[in-house]
């Protein structure tokens, strides 16, 4: 049965040439090379693989970047909302331009991101100068690690909320308001509610770019061990002392994380599509 | 021209749509809160780093920065910039338009567990994606002492950082065309070869004219990730001056040695590039939304 329907569909050509390149590159590429961190972990004995996941230095960087990466994601929902809620519901001056941007942190080199937020943010910066003697200190402590992990992840919020926000039809809001709802009774009960999986997902995928950021955070961050070194630098830290299986076995970890959130957002983007496609 | 025009006007009813209706208008003092916040936190978090970025770079006058581009070491970055992702680009070009005509033009089982794959160097940490490349091909790894024996250098050479930015750049473009080809179908390419054109004319007089905005977009994004990778290349580069420094890891280097200017020098013409992305990627919204129009005022009776 369906094989025969696989067969029915093969009156186009280059099945088989774009199916097995597209398999061997992507074996070659990216599934063979991930799984010598796999390979590599298991050939540790468990004493090995535990000391080297759970030294007080890299459960420390896990507390950073797995606290700072949440925090960021919850402040990126927050304002990702507001901002896809403004670009689909007002008209303001420079609208266009605002749209255009919000992408920034995709194209911006992470590097080019990560010095300049520290010269913002620095003692002397531009921000920094007026944060000092308030006493706030942002850059090279883990409120830096912060800052560059909300600039990388604001697009995936947006960018996730305001296609479900364009698509929501008026009428149920309409209803809303011939039944005596306020505006704000509507947008809580009856707006938020549809659009909470696509603001679930926006939040997993800042949440799982925040984890696994690297370039925008070490040039603000300081790099001090215990207080505001993050997990991808620990992995390049062992590496730089030829600690290969320390390295390994961290990034281990780090993978299994990425798995585990891939499988959450995969289901997360299948409600959102369900939701959104029973409400229209 | 007058198509133009509606487009635009369609857009602006879009919010206008919304303020119009009472059941759907918020209180003049609602709106003006969430714009401020809104825009107070876009002009925070993005426009304030763009525009650092080329303040900090002219700091110093322009003679500073153009000394600081044609510097011999500035040069060879950007030389090495572009031969990275001049061969990166391409082999992730021609493995997007095949994984995409694959997953999109026939059924078999398994489909969305590729997908799954294909999407995975999203999800992995830049760190790891150079990590995997020292451990098969580094000193210590699976074809290191091969490599050696060979006198083959991939690790800390030029070869390791072609493969990490190939890596790390890997989904853009099928991910760009998968979606757009799955709701194209495959009469159109059925129908070519029903009325006698070969394989690749059917490719290129139907199938290409269909994707080509979608493939435009993909590649450029590809494009803008492989220049400014830092990650994944810093892990496999060994940072050799002159040798094996791209534009973002010689913008490191000079940050670290106090050059700032020439650092945020080197930097603006990577923003610079952003900046190029973020155009062509509004253009080509523009242009696919268009061809939205017209395909269904045609439909329309």
């Amino acid at each position: 049965m369906l094989m025969a329907h696989v067969r029915a569909h093969r009156v186009l050509p280059g099945f088989g040439l774009s199916l097995g390149f597209t398999l061997a590159y992507l074996s070659l590429i990216v599934l063979i090379p991930l799984s010598a961190v796999f390979l590599r972990t298991s050939a540790l004995s468990f004493e090995a693989f535990w000391q080297a996941v759970s030294s007080p230095r890299v459960v420390a960087s896990y507390r950073l970047s797995f606290g700072a990466s949440l925090l960021a994601a919850a402040i990126n929902t927050v304002f990702g909302f507001l901002l896809a809620w403004s670009l689909v519901r007002y008209r303001f001056p420079g609208k266009r331009i605002v749209d255009a941007l919000i992408d920034l942190p995709f194209a911006l080199p992470t590097a080019v991101a990560g010095i300049s937020l520290t010269a913002l943010y620095a003692q002397n910066g531009w921000l920094g100068q007026f944060l000092e003697p308030l006493g706030i200190k942002i850059a090279f402590t883990p409120v830096g690690v912060l800052i560059a992990l909300i600039f990388i992840g604001l697009p995936f919020v947006v960018r996730t909320v305001q296609p479900v926000l364009e698509d929501l039809d008026t009428e149920i809001e309409e209803a809303a308001a011939c039944l005596g709802a306020g505006r704000l009774q509507t947008v809580r009960r009856v707006v938020l509610p549809t659009l909470l999986p696509a603001l679930l997902t926006g939040f997993a995928l800042a949440f799982a770019r925040a984890v696994g950021e690297y370039g925008s955070v070490i040039f603000i961050a300081g790099n001090l061990p215990m207080v505001s070194e993050i997990t991808p630098l620990i992995i390049i830290t062992k590496l730089e002392q030829y600690d290969y299986t320390g390295a390994t076995a961290v990034a281990a970890v780090m993978l299994v994380v990425s798995f585990l959130l891939l499988l959450v957002i995969n289901g997360l983007q299948g409600w959102t599509d369900r939701r959104s496609a029973r409400v229209r | 021209m007058a198509l133009g025009a509606t487009t635009l006007g369609d857009t602006r009813s879009g919010a206008a749509r919304f303020e119009a209706n009472t059941a759907t208008r918020d209180p003049p003092w609602v709106k003006a809160a969430i714009l401020a916040g809104a825009l107070g936190f876009f002009v925070l978090f993005l426009l304030l780093p763009l525009i650092a970025v080329f303040v900090e770079s002219l700091r110093r006058g322009w003679q500073v920065y153009l000394a600081a581009l044609v510097e011999p070491d500035a040069l060879s970055a950007i030389w090495l910039t572009l031969l990275i992702a001049g061969i990166a680009v391409p082999l992730n070009l021609v493995f997007g338009v095949a994984a995409a005509w694959a997953i999109t033009k026939f059924d078999f089982p398994g489909k969305q567990l590729l997908i799954t794959f294909i999407d995975l160097p999203f999800s992995v940490s830049p760190v790891i994606a150079g990590l995997v490349f020292v451990l098969v091909f580094g000193a210590q790894g699976w074809f290191g002492p091969w490599l050696i024996a060979n006198d083959i250098k991939i690790i800390f050479a030029v070869p390791g950082m072609v493969l990490a930015t190939i890596f790390v750049t890997f989904p853009f473009v099928a991910r760009e065309l998968i979606p757009l080809m799955q709701t194209q179908g495959r009469d159109e390419e059925e129908a070519a070869l029903v009325l006698g054109a070969s394989g690749w004319q059917m490719f290129k007089k139907v199938t290409l004219p269909n994707i080509k905005w979608a493939l435009l977009y993909g590649v450029i994004l590809c494009n803008a990730r492989a220049m400014g990778e830092f990650g994944a290349v810093s892990v496999v580069s060994g940072h050799i001056r002159g040798q094996t420094n791209t534009m973002p890891l010689h913008v490191e280097i000079l940050y670290n040695e106090y050059q700032f200017t020439a650092a945020f020098a080197v930097a603006s013409l990577l923003a610079l590039l952003a900046l190029v992305t973020l155009v062509v990627k509004t253009y080509v919204e523009w242009r696919s939304a268009q061809v939205a129009t017209v395909a269904t005022e045609g439909e329309a009776p």
